[in-house]
């Protein structure tokens, strides 16, 4: 469709862009609210939404490769990462206190919220004791889980995006499909029509229509400098909070994140208490790892070390400072005995640039501010199995997140524990062992009976020998429409398996394979029924 | 030997190959009549007390302290890791843990016990044949050993190995995941076999029977159908000369005239 929009931005009906612009976002907010499967099913039906996730996913996993040439280095690297992270987790409540009297020593102000609301409101108060009424936001997915920006704007407060892909992100009305790259999902036609048809410049003019890479980031980053140099507040996340030294450190590429936490006079931070570290020799070791992991980058384009506010001496920098530490469901990970590892992510997303069910329905398919891997991991802990446990089946345990992280989490074997969590019954104790909110939610009767029927023919051999049997030597019914339509969804792409005339079990016992060690089969030829 | 499920009953040939290739290296071989499953599919759907009572039949059947050789990657990944785990804190555990340490996945066990990739070059059969391999995830990073399955396809004389595109990537079968997420995995299963057939193989070799009734199923629905081929199939058929599908005939044969004996 974008195709057939000539370059030349006089001949493109603005108000008909506009209105397309709003039925497709309107499409999104219905599709978000259907079952995972709905969406995974349009996606996957979607031709520029596969080959935008497919070329994303080959050009990140390209890019990563090449910046780890040495298996054998990176393995190092990794067992690093994951011992640093493993360090701050089996110290996370003291290092958690240090951290705040470090920050505090800083002149940082340090607020504790236990819940996404709490959070919001924290950082609501904030805001109007400063009398701020217009927030810029460098790129944080926290505030994305705890939906920041929806609690503010219903509150009268401005907020803007400042990162290239969560401010075209926001301006189609849409949430982040990758947690790196916002915007992975839209090609550059697409991105022409969302400036033309929505931005503004700060005279409230049109934005020229262009396709050309450079003038779109030019005219968004024009229409950015004017917000930034208004703006009442900045709003940014963090990736490591150095406890020792009480620094807030912040990786990014397109230095909105150093306007937003220095221009400003009011910078508020946001981070789970899970990205604590506690020395500052830590930090360049998990720095390598993440923005490898993350673009290939030996190293992003800015990194900034905040310690604290603007001094009497210095010039410029915020006047204040605060960081609001969220924990929201991560106290919870944190007690389980299986699930911990969790919270060792470090948000380089290179997890589902590896997964290939991610590579196919892309992020807004998972309907959750983490799509992927991690995503499938962390929602259904921090919102509930009831919500999002079904996305847990869409992963085929194939183990290339696993092999990709940068700290190790085991993350197909966290899946499968989280599906183990969905089907288990409740525990009578609740409140004696931490369990997954909403365990249980996706227990069934009819799965429950399949299972133990499956596990009734698997475990008594006679049921099992009448089971192979009435495969083997029923196995021309397989050929039939009947067969087919009933085994479902498995034929609808792909022909019924045959199954063989006769069984390995019937095969090795008439060729005279031992039944037992030591030896005892010609003792047992007679037990043939 | 643990034949797996799904060899079992669709692959058996792949298990008498298997045995074949393991008693022509002079080694006796048991084949456990009660084995049944490994409990892969229930554990993996979150099923822990249905795998633990499937998987106790195994810890039962393969308890003589002997090597096991399991047919599939992913099974022998399931006994081989997942086992401790299912039996942590359970009486079974240092059992299960016993059996893990002396699992194998077939081709781990070619090469790194029997070393046969060195004794190829006598195969009976060098014509020539172009293979593709695809090799599991489950035996690729659950056990770790694709380069030995590679070694076993590259060192058959006459056997050109040919490697398609995203070779890493998986196949889309998954297991249950095939029938409870069937569109995303159709999707992932058309990409891997285009990827195939566009290597212009003449055979498509496996060590996983899972993955390659997928492969092959859907390349068969799409009318291109390809022969597929266990790994050990493969190489008792190139080693000996004979086609495979008559080596099944003939086993059938036989086993109608033992039957006949036994009765």
């Amino acid at each position: 469709m974008s195709q057939t929009i000539v370059s030349d931005s006089m001949n493109i009906n603005i108000e008909q862009l506009q209105q397309e612009l709003n039925a497709e976002q309107r499409e999104f907010n219905e599709l978000q609210q259907r079952h995972f499967k709905v969406r995974a099913k349009m996606a996957l039906e979607n031709d520029a939404l596969r080959k935008s996730f497919r070329g994303a996913s080959d050009f990140l996993m390209g890019k990563r490769k090449a910046v780890f040439p040495d298996d054998g280095a990176l393995s190092a690297l990794r067992d690093r990462g994951e011992a640093i992270r493993q360090h701050s987790l089996a110290n996370l409540p003291e290092l958690l206190e240090r951290l705040e009297s470090n920050l505090t020593a800083n002149g940082i102000q340090v607020h504790w919220a236990e819940t996404a609301d709490e959070a919001c409101t924290i950082i609501h108060d904030i805001l109007t004791a400063n009398n701020a009424r217009t927030v810029v936001k460098g790129k944080s997915m926290v505030t994305e889980e705890i939906e920041l920006n929806h609690f503010l704007e219903a509150r009268g407060i401005e907020c803007l995006e400042s990162d290239m892909g969560e401010y075209l992100v926001q301006l189609a009305g849409e949430t982040p499909s990758h947690i790196i790259m916002p915007a992975i999902h839209k090609n550059k036609a697409q991105i022409a029509r969302l400036m033309h048809a929505r931005a503004q410049t700060s005279d409230g003019s049109q934005v020229p229509y262009t396709e050309d890479v450079d003038e779109l980031i030019g005219n968004a980053r024009a229409i950015l400098r004017d917000k930034f140099m208004r703006a009442d507040a900045g709003i940014s996340g963090v990736n490591m909070a150095v406890a020792n030294t009480g620094t807030l450190c912040l990786v990014e590429n397109e230095g909105n994140g150093r306007m937003t936490t220095t221009m400003p006079k009011l910078h508020i931070a946001v981070t789970g208490i899970e990205k604590v570290v506690e020395d500052f020799s830590h930090v360049p070791e998990l720095l390598t790892l993440l923005t490898r992991s993350a673009t290939g980058q030996k190293i992003s384009t800015y990194f900034n070390m905040i310690s604290g506010p603007k001094k009497a001496a210095e010039l410029d920098g915020p006047e204040q400072v605060h960081l609001v530490l969220v924990d929201n469901g991560r106290s919870r990970i944190f007690s389980h005995p299986v699930l911990k590892p969790t919270l060792q992510c470090i948000r380089c997303g290179a997890c589902m640039n590896h997964c290939p069910v991610y590579a196919r329905i892309g992020g807004h398919a998972y309907g959750s501010t983490y799509p992927g891997p991690i995503g499938q991991v962390v929602t259904p802990q921090i919102a509930g199995l009831e919500k999002h446990g079904d996305m847990l089946s869409a992963c085929s345990l194939n183990g290339a997140c696993g092999e990709a992280c940068p700290v190790r989490i085991p993350l197909p074997e966290l899946i499968r524990e989280l599906r183990a969590e969905a089907v288990s019954p409740q525990f009578s104790d609740a409140a004696a062992v931490q369990e997954v909110m909403g365990r249980g939610a996706k227990r069934t009767l009819g799965e429950r009976l399949i299972w133990r029927g499956w596990a009734l023919t698997h475990r008594f051999a006679p049921l099992y020998r009448i089971m192979t049997t009435v495969l083997t030597r029923g196995r021309g019914l397989f050929r039939s429409k009947a067969a087919a339509a009933l085994l479902s969804p498995w034929t609808d792409s792909r022909s019924t398996p045959q199954p063989a005339r006769r069984s390995l079990h019937e095969l090795a016992k008439a060729r005279g394979v031992a039944d037992q060690y030591p030896n005892s089969t010609a003792g047992k030829r007679g037990d043939h029924a | 030997m643990l034949g797996t499920c799904l060899v079992d009953s669709f692959y058996p040939e792949a298990g008498m190959d298997a045995i074949a290739l393991l008693q022509r290296a002079g080694i006796e071989v048991i084949f456990p009549q009660s084995q049944s499953c490994c409990g892969q599919p229930a554990y993996n759907s979150g099923y822990d007390e249905q795998a633990r009572e499937v998987a106790r039949v195994q810890l039962q059947a393969f308890a003589a302290d002997i090597p096991v050789v399991v047919m599939m990657g992913s099974c022998a990944g399931m006994v081989h890791n997942e086992y401790p785990k299912l039996f942590a804190g359970q009486p079974e555990e240092a059992a299960a843990i016993a059996l893990a340490a002396r699992s194998y996945e077939f081709s781990e066990f070619m090469v790194n016990v029997l070393q046969l990739e060195q004794q190829l070059a006598q195969a009976a059969d060098q014509s020539p044949l172009t293979v593709a391999l695809h090799t599991s995830c489950s035996t690729r990073r659950g056990m770790g050993v694709a380069a030995e399955h590679k070694a076993l396809v590259e060192n058959l004389p006459g056997v050109q190995l040919v490697e398609p595109e995203r070779v890493t990537e998986c196949c889309g079968f998954g297991g249950t995941f095939a029938v409870k997420q069937g569109d995303i995995s159709a999707a992932m299963a058309a990409d891997k076999a285009n990827a195939i057939a566009a290597t212009g193989c003449q055979r498509l070799v496996s060590g996983d029977c899972g993955c390659l009734m997928n492969i092959s199923g859907t390349l068969d629905k799409q009318e291109r159908a390809l022969p597929v081929q266990h790994l050990a199939s493969l190489l008792y058929t190139r080693l000996n000369g004979r086609d495979g599908s008559q080596i099944s005939q003939k086993r059938s044969q036989q086993h109608n005239q033992n039957r006949g004996e036994n009765a």
